[in-house]
């Protein structure tokens, strides 16, 4: 019986594993290029800003919020920072701390409206959308692009695993900040308050949790994680232009979700970010090796995995609580 | 005097109808011939007659989403619903360069607004029958939505050179005021009688309040639930048309683009409660009349559009925190707090 319920929590996390597995093995059997090692780490390279949102995001979801900000934070510390380092000729590292503070401050900001003002997070941060948008065409309406050496020594430079095989300093990024997140999450005292909020915020309160202090700090760490992926971004893209990371909340969501945390709170493992972000990312490579289809059913279809995997987890939520519900009966 | 004045205060619509006149003082100050409508060739031209036309498919979304707010939920799809509404109509009429259509225009209307309603059912059923919460079920569309557009419109721009297609959101011949209006009042009639005749405005309302306690008395609340989000999709289908018909073409990238901001905006101005319960349709207009004077001023002052998501942003966060009791206990507090509490007493 025990047993069971333990299983339970990890199922999301697994079928996401599995569905991952499948889609490489569908993507090997189908085009001859594709099984490789190189591949296999350009899904990091290519989605190592991806992996960052959704750590931050499953934060967030952990305490039954939502922030659907993150994309246009990342627009935002794109457009800010090509604009320094190419216009105000700022130290580029300097820029980059301040792009950090950026977004630990829009998190903060957006934080504090939530848990003190008490107004509900996706109003908060669907403005936070479009003000981060909108700041971003303040500064500029045409793209802006990033010819700094700096910028270009630390994206073009290639960390060599296997043969010829090689990674770039964003994929290290990324893995790192997962590494402190999964420490955070599973291993502090914080981040057992974060679980607790989540699973029952009343509850915590009455504990004697610092609820709160862990709600703010759960924005901040998700502005933060975004500007990191914002820099991150602008590794990989190069520019700033205010319509960057359209419709990337969703991405981030749909990773975090697949990768079985979930939307109601409380639980998920943040490992699972990982996961999903991959699984997202060998149905982008899919669609282009496939050649024929436009950009947009990459759209479609993240949108399509993310709502089966919503369905699963309410089939699972829904069998718990009737189990709790039997049980209370007997 | 006083009786009447605290009555006044007292009415719900004061202080968007409030925000509203300042702008309207406002824009007669600062934006040359405001005021002016003139009568030219049997229609009516002027700056008003203009806001009031590009408001309309804004007024109507905003009904549906005052609805959906009520329930205490929300929909971020809304722009999209009516960019796929847009291109069905596009795609069904045709683009050719001879004015002719491939279908008649009543075949095109409805399969448009078949189109939308099937896209506000799919929330309905997310949100009502599985339980997802309304954000991430509506973000879903919200995403997807203009790839499906441009998966109709088959990735292009289509123009629509039919004339009678340019009717729904400019000037019907023979009619002085833009048709939109009247399409408009014809919506919010139709709704106002559903809502106030039956009982369903009284059970939309019960449902925002306590969603479980309304199930617990009886009330279906999936079905009304669902019934809402349907609606709300269909009301957006109607602001495609009339949108796609002002430009007289499908553009699924940008058509209706931030027009879900705009209309969860005009619910909040208008005064609604933004967590569901007792809301007013009324209120929710005068808060779209705000949103699009805001937007038509900052035009005329030379704001770029992209912009001006930026200032609606800022106001959509003032309005909330004047609404937050805590924040008026906090903040407020610190200035009139003495006042207000003497005041209260001397009301009892």
């Amino acid at each position: 019986m025990k047993k069971l319920q333990f299983n339970s929590k990890f199922v999301p996390m697994l079928i996401n594993i599995l569905l991952f597995v499948m889609l490489f093995s569908i993507g090997s059997l189908k085009y001859p290029s594709f099984f490789s090692l190189q591949v296999f780490f350009n899904l990091f390279i290519d989605n190592s800003y991806l992996i960052v949102l959704a750590v931050g995001m499953t934060f967030v979801l952990l305490i039954g919020g939502i922030d659907i900000s993150v994309g246009s934070i990342l627009c935002l510390v794109c457009m800010a920072s090509a604009y320094l380092v190419e216009v105000s000729k700022l130290n580029p590292f300097f820029v980059m701390f301040l792009m950090i503070v950026l977004g630990a401050l829009y998190g903060l900001v957006q934080g504090c409206l939530i848990q003190f003002f008490k107004i509900q997070p996706f109003i908060v941060t669907l403005a936070g959308l479009f003000f981060g948008r909108g700041a971003a065409a303040f500064i500029s309406i045409e793209t802006i692009n990033i010819t700094n050496k700096v910028y270009n020594d630390i994206s073009d430079y290639k960390i060599y695993m296997a043969g010829d095989s090689f990674i770039r300093t964003g994929v290290v990024i990324a893995i790192l900040t997962l590494g402190i997140a999964i420490f955070i999450a599973h291993y502090t005292k914080f981040g057992r308050a974060v679980y607790a909020v989540g699973g029952n915020e009343q509850s915590a309160l009455l504990m004697g949790l610092p609820v709160a202090r862990t709600k703010v700090l759960v924005y901040t760490i998700n502005g933060i994680c975004a500007a990191i992926a914002g820099i991150l971004f602008t590794f990989n893209i190069h520019s700033g232009y205010s319509l960057h990371g359209q419709g990337m909340e969703l991405d981030a969501i749909a990773a975090t979700v697949i990768g079985g945390t979930l939307l109601t709170g409380g639980v998920g493992y943040v490992i699972g970010a990982l996961f999903g972000t991959l699984t997202q990312g060998v149905i982008k490579n899919l669609i282009m090796f496939d050649g024929t289809l436009n950009s947009w059913w990459t759209r479609i279809s993240v949108a399509a995995l993310l709502c089966l995997f919503i369905i699963i987890q309410r089939i699972l939520t829904v069998r718990r609580e009737s189990k709790k519900v039997k049980e209370l009966c007997r | 005097m006083g009786e009447i004045l605290k009555k006044v205060h007292n009415n719900r619509l004061f202080w968007p109808l409030v925000a509203l006149s300042l702008i309207v003082i406002f824009n007669i100050i600062f934006v040359n011939d405001f005021l002016k409508i003139e009568y030219k060739d049997g229609y009516l031209f002027g700056r008003i007659i203009d806001i009031l036309n590009r408001a309309a498919p804004l007024m109507i979304m905003a009904i549906g989403m005052t609805l959906v707010i009520a329930t205490g939920g929300t929909d971020l799809s809304v722009g999209t619903v009516a960019a796929i509404s847009g291109a069905a109509v596009c795609v069904v009429l045709g683009g050719n360069f001879n004015g002719v259509p491939n279908y008649p225009f009543a075949i095109a209307i409805i399969a448009a607004l078949i189109a939308a309603t099937i896209a506000g059912a799919w929330n309905g059923f997310l949100v009502a029958r599985l339980g997802i919460q309304p954000v991430v079920a509506t973000l879903i569309l919200y995403v997807a939505g203009r790839g499906i557009a441009q998966m109709i419109t088959g990735g292009q721009i289509v123009t629509v050179y039919y004339k009678p297609f340019a009717y729904l959101g400019g000037f019907l011949p023979g009619l002085p005021v833009p048709f939109s209006i009247v399409i408009f009042a014809a919506v919010l009639v139709l709704t106002v009688i559903v809502i106030k005749k039956t009982a369903l405005g009284l059970l939309i309302e019960s449902i925002g309040v306590n969603s479980t306690g309304s199930r617990f008395s009886g009330i279906s609340v999936v079905k009304i639930k669902f019934l809402v989000y349907a609606f709300c999709g269909f009301c957006a289908g109607i602001s495609g048309l009339i949108i796609s018909s002002m430009i007289k073409a499908a553009d699924g990238n940008n058509a209706g683009d931030a027009y879900e901001l705009d209309a969860i905006l005009s619910v909040a101005l208008g005064g609604n409660s933004t967590s569901g319960g007792r809301f007013s349709i009324g209120a929710s207009l005068i808060g779209a009349l705000i949103v699009q004077s805001i937007t038509t001023t900052l035009y005329a002052l030379g704001v770029s559009s992209q912009v001006l998501p930026l200032i609606k942003a800022i106001v959509v966060i003032l309005i909330c925190l004047i609404q937050s009791a805590e924040f008026r206990n906090k903040i407020l507090g610190l200035f009139v707090g003495e006042r207000s509490g003497h005041s209260e007493k001397a009301a009892v």
